[in-house]
């Protein structure tokens, strides 16, 4: 293990890592414990300039409160939902075929489309903007949660098809080559033997997904525009000008805006950073 | 494929060549997904960057006009230059986030009592979506309320308004970025560690290795694969930024934090833009410099797929 | 007498339906978008609309109220697709991108009508482009120096007329230890009020005109001068600092704190100072001083309008209520100080009660002789008013760069208008 354990070191090491550890975490979080702060103040707290000293009163479940009952932000959530799991549901479906037909399968343009998917994955999204903008608009789906959706599904198969394809290629062939053998169709190949064998890839990467697309903000800026149909992270926008300089109220929204990923990366963090680290250790 | 039971002479046919059709039916949709939703767009926006184009009207075909126009912005150092320039700043700086990923991972790699939950709680700013931590960082850098400021007026220095002048503008928001990006290095190095080989490092140690050798010599050449996803991530990252300048700044003050991909979007979609040709023409030199990154990216994993 | 006028409106439109071979009766759908999205706004509209739907029983009206922000955007896709019958929007260069592209309705029959020419006429340039015209306004505002009082009086201040008295006011409240104008250019278009207002005030309307339509250089001598004496109110220190971070409502607390003794604003800027606690004793408002003897005063008073996609399938029943919008009740209506709170455009109409809106009404109507503007970012093309505005707000940091912020723009304007 490198460094050297803490364990083996003096007893005056030990204690100061031990010492500096919460500490580092007070510092790497700062910003955001000082967001939770802000956002159990009362509004007069503000007027006051008492920004950095201890709440004057205890008013959190007045401004959660605020942002729950007294603003667009349950619809945001709950828009931002409608858009998060139908396309982690989408692309992971999409990918897991397309992992398999380049994970398995030889055939002459094999890496090609590989690269292409992979390569697709990197553009900037600006390049897209325009385009895809004007699909959406002619398809009628633009400031529709669909219009979202189906974007991100597309562009998401990208990073999920590289997920998978690597991940495939590491599940053992014989087990494919017996099943030729035994004359199962592919698609039964497909359903039967590989699939199960995903699960591991398929929480993972569903678990990737859902952070990546929760907090994506440039295409709900470019795809919808209405708190009938934008996400949260663009929401929070229009939050923050119905509440300008309601400092506790933007604070209290922007934490109910981080939550649902934060929660989710607590829940699953094995699958997550398993996710995450594929491929970078092999 | 069930359907083909019903015809015998066809489900042969099928059969024969299964092995051969099969992957292009797995391929069909995400392929069709992602060739009309990004391929031919990028081709598109090649097109649209010869046209001048307002959104409503007919498109006019221009030539190479919108590049020329690049070209003198460049020359009068204008958006487009600043922009440029702040991309190259965001690129270099972006980039400390591998080494301080990397000390954050060193520094957490230990194993006393509740470091799993230290572990998450370091990793918790990547989670969070970049809009929220360009909301935290505007406060942290408020000129009369900041955190920052208090920060520096305990050492009697300052105030700042990191944010409101054109100097500090950029590598404050660069700062703001770092902080998720550390994050994310972080992990990939955790658990790169993990599977350092442990004899390696004993026969370094028995060598009388010191610390910054050992790591220089035996960890870090271990951890080449975190390394390299690190630096991936990082530059396509730097390229990227969007969401926190247009949370913290919009590109102010006075078009001074300005980078390509949120000119581009100021250009094209903002309240005063809707120059869409311009905007694609922005996007397709945005577009070539992540060329360059995504050719060398293709390029390291062919030599590994061919090594294979 | 409200009924009678009614009455006439009604007879009057009714004479010149009966030009048109058609059916008294208006039926059929008839879909209105609109930007009021804040809730005083809304209810006064949707109001509105309610008082048109019972005129009109046949009519199926529908509503759709959208974000002020997003219908900037949104603006341009909806009147090309799944278009309604009438939208609002701004007037005078801020329609002329749709009206260029053909999708709003020439609607100068209804300017050719007594009832609007006779009673809308101070407003119909700003609807003006090609000599037709292409929607009605249904509210506008005056801007102005919003100040607070109190600190006035403790300063011994009288409300300033010319550019000496402003200075030596100014030079006692920076003196007193506050900033004597609050402001966030964070968006950049407060700025864009302060260049309107010094400009018309130093060369004039005519010339402030020609500026925005990219006739004059911004390397002209008077354009340098309009930015000589705006560096004199920077360099005394008479706007906040950090302005550039700022939005216009961020810069509110200042004024309410005393720590800045006015605010060059619209007059949606009443209703929050109120709100944040000042009382009518606290603030008061006059009109930008006079800066060169020579020219006539001119004012900002931005107008909001209806008009009529040219996609819109119900053209008839959008005459009707664009009629109806701008009859003098309920001009009187909409715009009394429990609804818009604004200026009605009708001259039969009745100004409400309010102290800054009987100022402004007196102001627009008998002492803005050279003209009134919308405001920079709807006079000038969107392109120019954008970089214009980021230099103003760059020379409001770093007044020093003024050369080279005017030689950026002259390029600018070189490259905009030449298209």
């Amino acid at each position: 293990m490198f460094p050297k354990p803490i364990e083996k070191q003096p007893r005056a090491a030990q204690i100061t890592y031990q010492a500096m550890l919460p500490l580092a975490l007070l510092l790497w979080l700062g910003p955001l414990l000082a967001v939770a702060l802000f956002s159990v103040k009362p509004a007069a707290d503000f007027t006051n300039a008492n920004y950095w000293g201890m709440p004057s009163s205890f008013e959190g479940a007045f401004n959660y409160g605020q942002v729950f009952f007294n603003s667009d932000m349950p619809r945001y959530l709950l828009n931002s939902f409608l858009i998060t799991v139908p396309t982690v549901i989408g692309a992971v479906a999409l990918s897991c075929m397309t992992g398999f037909a380049l994970g398995i399968y030889k055939f002459k343009s094999n890496l090609w489309i590989f690269f292409m998917f992979v390569a697709g994955n990197f553009v900037p999204f600006q390049i897209l903007m325009v385009p895809v903008r004007d699909l959406t608009l002619q398809l009628g789906l633009y400031n529709t949660k669909t219009g979202l959706v189906l974007f991100h599904i597309a562009f998401q198969t990208g990073f999920c098809t590289l997920f998978m394809r690597n991940f495939i290629r590491a599940l053992p062939f014989e087990l494919i080559e017996a099943a030729r053998v035994e004359g199962i169709s592919e698609w039964r190949i497909f359903w039967y033997v590989v699939l199960p064998l995903m699960k591991p890839a398929i929480a993972a990467l569903s678990v990737l997904i859902f952070t990546f697309i929760w907090n994506d903000y440039f295409w709900a800026v470019v795809l919808t525009q209405g708190a009938e149909s934008q996400p949260v992270t663009a929401g929070i926008t229009s939050f923050n000008a119905q509440f300008r300089a309601a400092y506790q109220l933007m604070s209290a929204g922007s934490i109910v805006a981080a939550l649902p990923p934060v929660a989710m990366f607590f829940l699953m963090q094995k699958h997550f950073i398993a996710g995450l680290t594929l491929g970078a250790v092999k | 494929m069930t359907a083909a039971v019903d015809a015998p002479e066809q489900e042969s046919w099928f059969h024969r060549n299964q092995q051969r059709i099969a992957p292009w039916l797995f391929l069909a949709p995400g392929l069709l997904f992602f060739m009309v939703y990004v391929i031919i767009p990028v081709f598109q926006s090649f097109n649209l960057s010869l046209y001048e184009w307002d959104g409503l009207g007919a498109a006019e075909y221009v030539g190479f006009r919108n590049y020329e126009d690049l070209y003198w912005e460049l020359y009068d150092r204008d958006a487009f230059y600043i922009s440029l320039k702040n991309n190259l700043i965001w690129l270099i700086l972006y980039l400390a986030a591998i080494p301080a990923g990397l000390f954050i991972a060193l520094f957490l790699n230990q194993t006393v009592w509740g470091i799993r939950l230290y572990k998450s709680l370091f990793f918790f700013p990547f989670v969070i979506s970049q809009v929220v931590v360009g909301l935290v960082f505007t406060w942290f850098y408020d000129p009369t309320f900041g955190l920052l400021n208090e920060f520096l007026g305990f050492f009697g220095l300052g105030p700042l308004n990191v944010l409101g002048d054109e100097r500090f503008v950029t590598y404050g928001i660069i700062f703001a970025g770092l902080w998720p990006q550390t994050a994310y290095c972080m992990i990939l190095y955790l658990t790169g560690l993990n599977a350092v080989d442990p004899e390696q490092i004993e026969a370094g140690r028995l060598d009388g290795a010191k610390s910054w050798r050992m790591l220089w010599h035996i960890i870090l050449p271990q951890l080449r694969p975190a390394t390299f996803i690190a630096f991936v991530v990082t530059i396509i990252g730097a390229l990227r930024s969007f969401d926190l300048i247009s949370i913290m700044t919009q590109g102010g003050p006075f078009g001074s934090s300005r980078v390509l991909a949120y000119y581009m979007f100021e250009v094209a979609l903002s309240e005063y833009g809707f120059r869409m040709g311009y905007g694609a023409a922005i996007a397709v030199i945005l577009f070539l410099i992540m060329l360059c990154f995504i050719a060398y990216f293709l390029w390291s994993m062919y030599r590994e797929e061919k090594g294979h | 007498m409200h009924s009678m006028f009614k009455r006439t409106a009604v007879a009057l439109a009714a004479s010149v339906a009966l030009a048109a071979p058609v059916a008294a009766e208006l039926t059929g759908e008839l879909r209105i978008f609109l930007d009021t999205s804040n809730p005083a706004p809304r209810a006064t509209m949707e109001a509105m609309i309610e008082r048109f739907a019972a005129e009109h029983p046949g009519l199926e009206i529908e509503t759709t109220v959208i974000d002020r922000e997003a219908y900037k955007t949104q603006i341009r896709n909806f009147l090309t697709a799944d278009t309604p019958d009438v939208a609002t929007w701004y007037a005078a260069n801020r329609m002329k991108p749709y009206v260029e592209a053909g999708l709003f309705e020439d609607v100068s029959d209804l300017w050719a009508e007594p009832e609007i020419a006779d009673n809308l006429a101070s407003t119909k340039g700003a609807m003006t482009i090609d000599g037709k015209q292409w929607g009605v306004p249904y509210t506008y505002y005056q801007w102005g120096v919003y100040y607070r009082k109190d600190i006035f009086d403790e300063l011994d201040l009288t409300e300033p007329t010319t550019w000496e008295e402003e200075l030596a006011n100014c030079q006692k409240i920076v003196d007193s230890g506050r900033a004597c104008y609050t402001i966030g250019t964070k968006f950049l278009w407060t700025a864009g009020g302060w260049f309107d207002y010094l400009n018309m005030r130093t060369n004039g309307f005519d010339f402030h005109n020609q500026l925005a339509n990219g006739e004059i250089s911004w390397e002209d001598d008077r354009v340098k001068q309009t930015f000589a004496n705006w560096k004199q109110l920077i360099d005394m220190g008479a706007f906040i600092d950090n302005h550039q971070t700022y939005s216009w409502q961020e810069a509110l607390p200042f004024m309410v704190n005393g720590e800045a003794a006015a605010y060059l604003m619209g007059n949606f800027a009443v209703a929050p100072l109120r709100e944040a606690g000042l009382s009518d004793d606290q603030i008061d408002f006059y009109q930008f001083v006079a800066i060169n003897p020579d020219v006539e005063l001119a004012e900002d008073a931005p107008t909001d309008t209806f008009h009529i996609p040219a996609n819109a399938s119900n053209k008839e029943a959008a005459r009707e209520f664009l009629r109806f919008a701008v009859s003098a009740d309920e001009q009187t209506e909409i715009n009394n100080g429990a609804n818009l709170g604004q200026l009605p455009v009708n001259a039969q109409s009745a100004v409400d009660e309010d102290k800054f809106l009987q100022q402004g009404f007196a102001m627009l109507s008998s002492n803005s002789p050279g003209g009134v503007a919308q405001f920079w970012d709807r006079d000038a093309p969107a392109e120019m008013a954008k970089a214009s505005m980021e230099g103003f707000q760059e020379f409001m940091v770093k007044p020093d760069n003024a050369d080279r912020i005017l030689a950026k723009l002259e390029r600018a304007r070189q490259r905009i208008y030449d298209n």
